[in-house]
């Protein structure tokens, strides 16, 4: 599925310093047995979020109101475990465009990258920074531009790049996905079959 | 130059290389379950295309199904509509290894594989689940991917993704009494962290790895994915040829001499460079368990829950972690209080696995307040435990055997452990909620289940060993 395209965004951002947030906490198994992607973001983080009688938890950063905006910044690993797309449909369902973290998972990246989530990998002290702006003054504003390939923090001016590689960054500016790209070259893949080893 | 393991393999699947960007990598075998398989299905059908081979796409129901009554109706309206889409989809889209609910052939992806043959030496392999990386232990390439991926394999047989980094683990000596894979992995986890591999595709080495068996070689490439390595693979020998031959889709007569004379030269050559080499003593390692909330915090049984300056990390993400599981900084692990223990799971919910718990409780009795769950990875597992004697053992012991399934390891069927309940468990993740909402995880090895499910406790296998 071909997704909106991503070009510069600025916004708020939502803090999450927590490290290794997994995949079974971005959205959890019971929440998988949709047949289609649909409503994912009402589960996003779900038992963080709610009590087990599904009202909320006041104290979870989604549940605060002082916290705005389609940017996710969350502790180091963010995304480990489960390869379940899911994750990063709920994210962009919810209505985040882009996490930045210190680092990513691998599976949870290429997932995002896929679904037309922005990762942006940033230095552990420059995310540091990222959350103590925020919690400084929620209303703060990060920018990010994927044709520059960097982040801002509008406030001070500090800024740092980030890496894409330059398919996928063609790819997420213009909302292409790989599938065009493979259905393309069906034929030289068909040629190439013939060619296995076994 | 290809001279290790991975680049052999990688190099022979690769299309074309796109500059500045990913490998386009051809895919032997492609495997589905129902849960991360429909939304790509239903890419198909909006972009109006089919499945490019579907002989090459193999489909089971696992994740989400019963392990109790398999005969009736699934009783969750949400999962039964899974089911039933994953067996429209295969026959709307040509798939024949299609293998249900109640096929003799059903059961867990990862185990399945392997058994039907499905998995050989230097092949391709993924599947919309992360654990892909079990079929490591053949030689093969194989890790977990996304649903986008599932829809371009698929409709393509290829994906695309950057090469890894190449990473060697070099494990020699032997193991000591009550240490079996599931150990040796865990140590390794718990050395590297739940993210110390991520970005690289690791290679297991050396005399450990060399004498386990297939089974044991699985439950390790298994684990790979939780350091965060995409995967990880073992140069395939005679115990991995002795494996496949013979199998359905084991390759025969002429094909099968053509394909070991291929298999033969896929091992890494003394002259290859790795981006990163770990070698460790496989005698450093004791039977192993964990503590908090995810598989990089584990440690030798005997141990005690490090102090949050001794760990990597965060010292509010590991008093979080702790505060979960109801821990302290210093507890013994000996001597816990557990509810439930789990044994199964691709990661060990083999024959091998079964054949370890039933020598430990064999002539001993379950404890009375344990909630114990067996459950074979596949039908053929359950054949084997039957034919072996191994039922009669755990029956007269107090223990009853379940149908195969994924099951507890990620609950997303009715085998949930209650919240605030620890569990001592054979599967591979120990995250919040994990094996049901507030239910608190204990990774360990399949001795260390049966120690705890005949004491009630955590418990050192090896005082109990003959």
């Amino acid at each position: 599925m071909a997704y909106d395209s991503f070009n510069k965004l600025t916004s708020r951002a939502v803090p999450l310093p927590i490290e290794n947030v997994d995949t079974d906490q971005i959205i959890p198994a019971r929440f998988l047995k949709a047949t289609e992607r649909v409503g994912f973001g009402d589960n996003l983080f779900r038992d963080w979020r709610y009590h087990p009688d599904n009202t909320p938890k006041a104290d979870f950063v989604l549940n605060d109101p002082t916290y705005s905006g389609s940017i996710l910044v969350g502790g180091k690993n963010f995304g480990s475990g489960s390869s379940r797309e899911h994750a990063a449909w709920a994210i962009y369902d919810y209505g985040f465009r882009c996490v930045v973290s210190s680092f990513f998972a691998d599976i949870f990246r290429g997932n995002c990258l896929n679904i037309g989530v922005l990762p942006v990998q940033v230095s552990a002290g420059f995310l540091e920074k990222i959350f103590a702006a925020i919690f400084a003054d929620p209303h703060t504003e990060l920018e990010i531009n994927l044709p520059a390939q960097t982040i801002t923090l509008l406030a001070t001016g500090e800024q740092e790049s980030f890496d894409i590689n330059s398919y996928k960054k063609e790819n997420m500016l213009n909302g292409f996905d790989d599938i065009d790209y493979l259905i393309n070259i069906k034929s030289n893949i068909q040629e190439f079959a013939k060619t296995l080893p076994l | 130059m290809s001279n290790t393991l991975f680049d052999k393999v990688w190099d022979a699947h690769v299309v074309r290389k796109i500059d500045g960007g990913p490998d386009v990598l051809f895919i032997d075998r492609h495997l589905i379950h129902e849960v991360t398989s429909p939304v790509a299905f239903l890419g198909l059908k909006n972009r109006g295309i089919g499945v490019l081979y579907p002989e090459r796409t193999f489909a089971t129901a696992d994740h989400n199904t019963p392990t109790i009554n398999q005969h009736l109706p699934v009783q969750d309206p949400l999962s039964a509509n899974q089911l039933k889409t994953l067996e429209e989809n295969t026959k709307t889209y040509g798939i024949k290894n299609y293998w249900g609910l109640g096929d003799y052939k059903n059961g867990i992806v990862h185990v399945i594989g392997p058994e039907f043959g499905i998995t050989q030496p230097g092949a391709t392999i993924v599947c919309g689940d992360s654990h892909t990386s079990t079929h490591g232990a053949f030689g093969a390439i194989a890790f977990g991917i996304g649903t986008s991926e599932v829809e371009m394999v698929l409709s393509s047989q290829c994906i695309m993704q950057p090469k890894p980094k190449s990473m060697r683990i070099t494990i020699n000596g032997s193991l000591g009494k009550g240490v079996v894979p599931k150990d040796v992995a865990l140590f390794i986890i718990s050395k590297l962290t739940t993210s110390g591999a991520t970005g690289y595709f690791v290679e297991y080495a050396g005399e450990v790895f060399e004498n386990m068996s297939m089974e044991g070689r699985m439950t390790v490439c298994n684990l790979s994915i939780e350091m965060g390595a995409r995967g990880g693979m073992i140069a395939p020998d005679q115990t991995t040829f002795d494996y496949v031959q013979g199998r359905e889709f084991s390759p025969k007569g002429a094909d099968w001499d053509r394909a070991m004379a291929y298999w033969k030269t896929l091992k890494t050559e003394p002259n290859a460079v790795f981006d990163k080499e770990l070698v460790f003593d496989g005698a450093e390692i004791e039977p192993m368990i964990t503590y908090g909330t995810n598989p990089g915090m584990g440690m030798g049984i005997s141990h005690h829950i490090p102090d949050a300056e001794q760990v990597e990390g965060g010292v509010a993400t590991y008093e979080k972690s702790l505060g979960y599981m109801g821990f302290n900084e210093g507890d013994a692990m000996i001597g816990k209080k557990i509810d439930y223990v789990f044994v199964g799971s691709c990661t060990n919910g083999r024959i091998e696995d079964f054949r370890a718990f039933a020598s430990l409780v064999k002539g001993k009795h379950k404890a009375n307040d344990v909630t114990v769950w067996l459950v074979p990875g596949s039908h053929v597992v359950e054949k084997q435990i039957r034919e072996e004697g191994i039922l009669d053992v755990l029956t007269e012991a107090g223990f009853t055997l379940r149908q195969p399934g994924c099951s507890a390891c990620l609950a997303m069927n009715d085998d949930k452990v209650p919240a605030g309940k620890i569990a001592v468990s054979t599967s591979n993740r120990n995250f919040e909620g994990r094996q049901g909402p507030g239910a608190r995880t204990l990774l360990a090895s399949p001795l260390v289940a049966a120690a705890a499910a005949v004491t009630g406790v955590v418990t050192d296998p090896r005082t109990l060993l003959q």
